[in-house]
């Protein structure tokens, strides 16, 4: 049985592989029962998952195993439910207040780390001296990252128009730009086709046998 | 439909059918192609490498079967290279699925030579917590109350790769392979910035230039394994032929057709716009 399962799962993998690939020839109702499918799949595993692996293992069975130590889960467990009142219209305005306490907590903790990592650690990351590099091309490196965080921040300057002289760092801050773009171009057709060699691995691994 | 938009769609599909075709040999017949070993890596590799013996190094698997291609290996890889230096592994999850690849992981490793190794002693996986950022900053106070039992409800007390970990502080190093939020961030955030633990990572392709910017002279991150190629150089630097180094021949390939499929495609936007010119002139 265990077996036929395996097998039946692998052909089902298969049949839906190729049903999202014959999107790329057109549009046709085998992508869009696999896409469906895809989606009611994945909602319905979600909630599974929220129940056995946050719900009781978090609230129910401490709860359950020690009411009075755990008490206080009754608080986010009563703010859950009011989340859960967006169903019914008329008391979907009540899901708004755990909603609220959610976002501001979240703001509440990372903003502070958000200063921390994103600004002040970055800031001060730049602020060294490349002359004191050990190698050429650490020096090269050093002075690039420096004039490109200059020149880049710079080109974000909006209040007073860029002519003459002063549109000089901005248009080396566009080059800059414009190289990043490039670079996050070429990693995301990396990823697309990691994700090509991904399916293609699993049909002649999985399917055809054709690798090992 | 114009007869320009048929050709432009028919062209399309030859795209599609070449790139399947080009990635599909690779795979069959591989080429054996060399990977060059790149600083970021190197760097990653090393954190683990000079972690003195058994350190207690997280990984967090922050990611789901959508992006194993390029994660998985990399899991593999560090946990390989940290038994192989004596190092216990935690395994934790900020993504739902995220348990079950570590299970998947440590199987892999388990069966391809490391069958001696023991749940509990040198490994733990203590599974998924929802909360992102909040949780890790829970962590940093006090590990227990976060995570009190393993995936098999094993109190982490019981537990004697966890013992002396009583916050995040106490972990010598922490991986996070990640495919997007929470992941890697998170971690950078609370154990890099807040608690200074020693922080790296592996993420998808897509995602690694936003975090290169952290591998930098405060070192917010210690190097970074970007996409599969990172994978690739990671199974080289500790001699192993993995899933990453045979899958990068098709990348390369890909790479390579991409470049050809570019190159035509500007030849011919700029034959088609110096056409336009000229009939205007005309």
């Amino acid at each position: 049985m265990l077996q036929f399962m395996n097998v039946f799962g692998i052909w089902l993998g298969v049949f839906f592989t190729f049903s999202i690939f014959s999107f790329l020839y057109k549009d046709n109702p085998f992508y869009k029962l696999s896409e469906q499918i895809f989606v009611g799949l994945s909602a319905g595993y979600w909630f599974i998952y929220t129940i056995y692996y946050v719900m009781i293992p978090n609230l129910f069975s401490k709860l359950i195993g020690d009411f009075n130590a755990n008490a206080i889960l009754l608080i986010p467990g009563f703010l859950g439910l009011l989340m859960l009142l967006r169903i019914i219209p008329k008391l979907q305005w009540i899901s708004r207040y755990p909603l609220s306490l959610v976002i501001a907590t979240t703001a509440g903790v990372s903003i502070v780390l958000s200063l921390q990592t994103n600004i002040m650690q970055q800031i001060t990351a730049t602020m060294f001296n490349p002359f004191a590099a050990e190698t050429t091309s650490q020096m090269i490196g050093g002075l690039l990252l420096i004039i490109g965080t200059i020149c880049g921040i710079y080109f974000f300057y909006f209040s007073k128009k860029q002519e003459g002289l002063s549109a000089i760092p901005s248009k080396i801050g566009i080059w800059f730009l414009m190289l990043s773009f490039g670079a996050s171009f070429g990693y995301t057709v990396m990823a697309r086709i990691s994700l090509l060699i991904g399916r293609l691995d699993f049909l002649l691994k999985d399917w055809l046998h054709l690798i090992k | 439909m114009t007869q320009d938009l048929k050709k432009t769609q028919f062209e399309r599909r030859i795209i599609f059918l070449t790139l399947f075709i080009v990635v599909t040999l690779p795979l069959i017949f591989p080429l054996g192609l060399k990977t060059e070993i790149t600083p970021l890596v190197q760097n990653a590799y090393d954190m683990i490498e000079t972690a003195p013996d058994s350190s207690r190094i997280i990984i967090s698997f922050d990611y789901d079967p959508s992006t194993i291609t390029e994660l998985q290996p990399m899991a593999q890889a560090i946990i390989e290279h940290c038994w192989r230096r004596g190092h216990k592994v935690i395994a934790t999850a900020l993504w739902p699925q995220g348990a079950s690849m570590a299970d998947a992981a440590f199987s892999f490793v388990i069966e391809n030579g490391y069958k001696d190794k023991q749940y509990g002693v040198d490994y733990v996986n203590l599974g998924y917590k929802p909360g992102g950022t909040v949780t890790l900053q829970a962590l940093g106070r006090d590990f227990q109350t976060i995570f009190p039992s393993d995936m098999k409800g094993t109190p982490i007390s019981e537990i004697p790769a966890m013992q002396g970990i009583a916050k995040l502080g106490d972990i010598d190093a922490v991986m996070s392979l990640s495919a997007g939020d929470p992941g890697l961030m998170a971690w950078i955030m609370v154990a890099s910035d807040k608690y200074k633990v020693k922080v790296s990572g592996g993420t998808t392709a897509i995602s690694a230039p936003g975090f290169l910017t952290y591998v930098n002279k405060n070192q917010q991150l210690i190097g970074l394994l970007g996409g599969l190629k990172a994978a690739s150089e990671y199974e080289k630097l500790i001699g192993v032929k993995g899933k990453a180094t045979v899958n990068m021949d098709a990348q390369s390939v890909a790479h390579v057709l991409i470049l050809v499929f570019i190159t035509i495609g500007n030849i011919k936007a700029f034959r088609i716009r110096r056409k336009t010119r000229n009939a205007q002139m005309n």
